[in-house]
């Protein structure tokens, strides 16, 4: 159920997502200072080569360690397997990249 | 304590069974096996369970007393009874053949799935190889190399009872000691073996294993040897 590539995945990828959710929660206390806005989010964030990497990157990571984790859970607690099983996972894992990936496309272009 | 226990014994086999209540008497120094081979010389004659040594090394005798794994020939009643209680059952994670008695064959079956099996790089015609007590390798190898296969830390698991497949902290305890014997010669073929679908990646780091084996083991820190050799061989594109 869990090999050594998808072992390797899940922990890279929680390795790159630890810095990025400190960021984002630095950036969550900065923005609210002032006062929430959607126009003071997308003036941050429009036209930011920067913000799109760090959150398309963001994004990424999450979808491969959320996909893994959904899948350790589903074949233990719900005792799905086999092609099933390896279906979940994708679907989890391009289901959070595809809305992820549009939500940071919706932001920052 | 009472002049006696109350012994609770779960029989039946594979189809499914019941816990039936005996009256044991109670001694000053008796152990769990003590009870359950008086109940069968006693009142019951048709009781199946198993044991051999009777001192804590052939690790037959383990069963599940008052909802925990034990080897039951070194369990004395009087550290594990709830009251005046005493239940008595078959280890978790194992088919059961009949009352206390399991089928250890798949147990079994993991090890060899695990490379639990020693490939000697010597024939009997070398010398014997000389080995240093104090290496790192060598310590972490006899760090784990007391395992009786008794089936305790396999019943404790949860990752066990959830992931049939796993292949359980016993066999990749004598995985992870074979990979620190310079003996052995199946390192790469042993590495492959564990990183499998059911391999030490699966481990959940609970510690069951580490908490009730009676020989006072450590399977998980054995299983998470095992996680950073493979990693590393995987990284370097060796697996």
């Amino acid at each position: 159920m869990l090999n050594v590539r998808l072992y390797l995945l899940q922990r890279l990828s929680a390795m790159v997502m630890a810095p990025l959710v400190l960021g984002h929660l630095a950036v969550m206390i900065y923005a609210v200072q002032g006062g929430l806005s959607a126009a003071e989010i997308l003036s941050r964030t429009q036209g930011s080569l920067a913000w799109g990497l760090f959150y398309g990157l963001f994004v990424t990571a999450v979808s491969i360690h959320a996909a893994i984790g959904v899948r350790v859970i589903a074949h233990e607690w719900l005792t799905v397997s086999g092609t099933a099983l390896s279906a979940l996972t994708w679907l989890v894992g391009l289901g959070l990249a595809g809305l992820g990936g549009r939500a940071v496309v919706a932001v920052v272009m | 304590m009472s002049k006696f226990l109350d012994v609770t014994i779960w029989r039946g086999d594979a189809t499914g069974g019941d816990p039936v209540c005996y009256a044991v008497p109670a001694r000053d120094n008796q152990t769990v096996l003590d009870v359950v081979t008086w109940v069968q010389r006693n009142l019951e004659p048709r009781l199946a369970y198993r044991f051999a040594c009777r001192v804590g090394v052939c690790g037959s005798c383990a069963m599940t007393v008052n909802g925990k794994p034990r080897w039951t020939c070194r369990t004395h009643v009087q550290k594990v009874v709830a009251g005046n209680a005493l239940n008595i059952a078959p280890l978790r994670n194992f088919p059961v053949i009949k009352d206390l008695a399991c089928d250890m064959a798949p147990f079994f079956d993991k090890w060899v799935a695990a490379e639990g099996r020693f490939h000697p790089t010597m024939t009997r015609n070398d010398p014997i190889a000389p080995i240093r007590p104090d290496t790192p390798a060598r310590a972490v190898a006899n760090a784990g190399i007391e395992c009786i296969n008794c089936g305790v830390c396999h019943a404790a698991c949860d990752t066990v009872q959830q992931n049939p497949a796993y292949l359980g902290p016993a066999a990749l305890n004598r995985a992870w000691t074979l990979i620190n014997d310079e003996r052995d010669g199946a390192g790469q073929v042993r590495l492959v073996a564990v990183s499998g679908d059911g391999g030490c990646h699966n481990c959940h780091s609970q510690q069951g294993c580490a908490t009730y084996c009676p020989n006072e083991l450590n399977p998980t820190a054995s299983i998470a040897g095992l996680k950073r050799v493979t990693a590393r061989a995987a990284l370097k594109g060796e697996l």
